[in-house]
């Protein structure tokens, strides 16, 4: 088995290595990527160009990810969910409370008490300054790097970290299995519910542009804007309560009770 | 120093994803244990991700986020509903707006040079790619966690001899 | 792009994925790890993908040495190779 990985390594290598040397140079303005073949320009110099006269959102990630996008972004948080939901499936296990194979790591003792004193009211200090953050990357997506994706990963560690603070039960009182099972679902509702609407308005799926007419106070462009917000909004849900849920299964085995 | 200069440093970054990705893949075939097959596995995708960010690299760019002022948002917005049909007029204060001078910075569409920005496209293909990729590797840790629970161990030697003995589940 | 800086990353990137890779205590190869995605979250920053190093910050070298370190736990700390 090892020859056999070596070889097979070496093999994959030495072809890739090969084909190395036909890319355009590294940082190339005008490689294919960039630039686009002869009089056909890539689509990214559409979207560099474009993008804020099309939807006034100076970060282009941003706009590129909710809005030309969309459909991509909207499956993979579909497969984010998908992936939550399988670990429940794993995992979960709904047997009584079974003593635990390791003993847990509650110190009783005087440095015992302190260390948990000291971590305990860090926590307590940062914890919201965390997810206020968090809140701010999602909201602020539009014109600084973040969104969705960031925001609701920094707000799914904020919990987490209240479960390595205190313990997950502490945790779970915040934020229980059936909410966020709710919540990872709400997200997904949110992000399609833009798209249906779109559609019941008579426009293509994920086509922002027509709910301008329900959105209050909008034009056309600052709907795209908006909507991007909306749909960033759902993809936090989901990410939040699905980062949570793993941390919750992979600490306690699936029993939600125990875990560090 | 030929060959160096020639095929070697303009290159550097795609060397190295391949040096990156021949590391993870050894590592993902040759490992006994299962936690060091998914540490293989995760530099195998920051190799390939790190591939795709360098596609997009563009010397002399910036980040690919545009100058604006949020004080002129709305009102330049009714601004630019009233013109959209005529961008082309724009045109001339293509030069003026190019070095962030504030005043024009954003106004047209064309005012702005694909060159001055690096491609955001990578960038949005990778940034989903990491985040389910996390996921993914959160569902392979709960595999690990219930095969140690079948058979009490995470070598591979170890499981496939538990398996020829008889099963899953012998002992725990 | 800072060409010194890139390749000295690099380097660097190189030299962390061996060691994760040869570390036999999985808790301290889960660590190199998370060492070796900061790297590449400001290899990241270096190039422009502002976005993406963002999401390596918080995703390669926060929440997913926490959900190996989770694992470890629940299972063995040893590793054989």
């Amino acid at each position: 088995m090892k020859w056999f990985g070596l070889i097979a390594t070496v093999f994959t290598g030495i072809l890739l290595l090969s084909a190395v040397p036909d890319f355009a140079a590294f940082g190339d303005p005008d490689s294919p990527a960039n630039g686009g073949l002869g009089d056909h320009p890539s689509v990214s110099q559409y979207y560099i160009t474009d993008t804020y006269t099309d939807t006034k959102v100076p970060n282009i990630v941003t706009a590129v990810l909710a809005d030309y996008r969309g459909y991509d972004t909207m499956f993979e948080t579909v497969v984010i969910f998908a992936a939550g939901i399988a670990i429940f499936a794993i995992l979960r296990s709904f047997s009584g409370p079974v003593a635990p194979s390791h003993p847990t790591a509650i110190d009783t003792s005087v440095e015992g008490d302190h260390q948990r004193i000291i971590i305990g009211t860090t926590c307590r200090v940062i914890i919201p300054v965390i997810q206020l953050f968090a809140l701010y990357v999602v909201a602020h997506g539009h014109h600084s790097p973040g969104g969705g994706f960031q925001g609701g990963v920094i707000l799914g560690a904020s919990f987490i970290l209240v479960a390595l603070a205190k313990d997950l039960s502490a945790a779970l009182g915040r934020f229980s299995e059936k909410r966020y099972l709710a919540l990872g679902s709400v997200g997904i509702l949110i992000y399609a519910g833009f798209g249906l609407l779109c559609v019941a308005l008579e426009r293509n799926f994920l086509d922002y542009e027509i709910l301008h007419r329900i959105m209050p106070a909008t034009d056309p462009i600052m709907a795209r804007s908006h909507s991007m917000l909306g749909v960033e909004v759902g993809v936090a849900f989901t990410v939040t309560a699905i980062m949570f849920a793993i941390y919750a299964n992979l600490s306690s085995k699936g029993r939600l009770e125990q875990g560090f | 120093m030929e060959f160096l200069n020639a095929s070697v440093i303009p290159y550097f970054n795609y060397w190295i994803y391949v040096v990156l990705m021949m590391i993870g893949l050894h590592a993902m075939i040759t490992k006994n244990n299962l936690i060091k097959k998914l540490i293989g596995m995760s530099i195998f995708q920051t190799a390939i991700i790190l591939f795709y960010v360098s596609i997009g690299v563009k010397t002399g760019s910036t980040i690919p986020i545009l100058e604006h002022h949020h004080d002129e948002g709305h009102a330049e917005t009714a601004h630019a509903v009233a013109e959209s049909g005529d961008h082309h007029a724009e045109e001339t204060d293509h030069e003026k707006s190019d070095h962030g001078n504030n005043e024009h910075a954003i106004e047209a569409d064309h005012g702005i040079d694909p060159d001055h920005f690096a491609n955001p496209l990578p960038h949005v293909l990778m940034l989903t790619a990491i985040v389910v990729g996390v996921s993914t590797l959160g569902v392979a840790l709960a595999i690990s966690q219930s095969i140690y629970k079948d058979f009490g161990s995470l070598e591979e030697n170890e499981i496939l001899a538990k398996i020829k003995q008889g099963g899953p589940g012998v002992d725990v | 792009m800072i060409v010194p800086f890139d390749i000295i990353i690099l380097i660097f990137l190189v030299i962390t994925a061996l060691i994760s890779l040869r570390v036999r205590d999985l808790l301290g190869a889960t660590m190199i790890l998370g060492v070796y995605s900061f790297l590449i979250c400001l290899l990241w920053a270096e190039m422009g993908a502002v976005d993406v190093a963002f999401t390596e910050a918080a995703v390669g070298a926060g929440v997913s040495t926490v959900f190996m370190i989770a694992t470890i736990y629940h299972t063995r700390r040893h590793s054989s190779d």
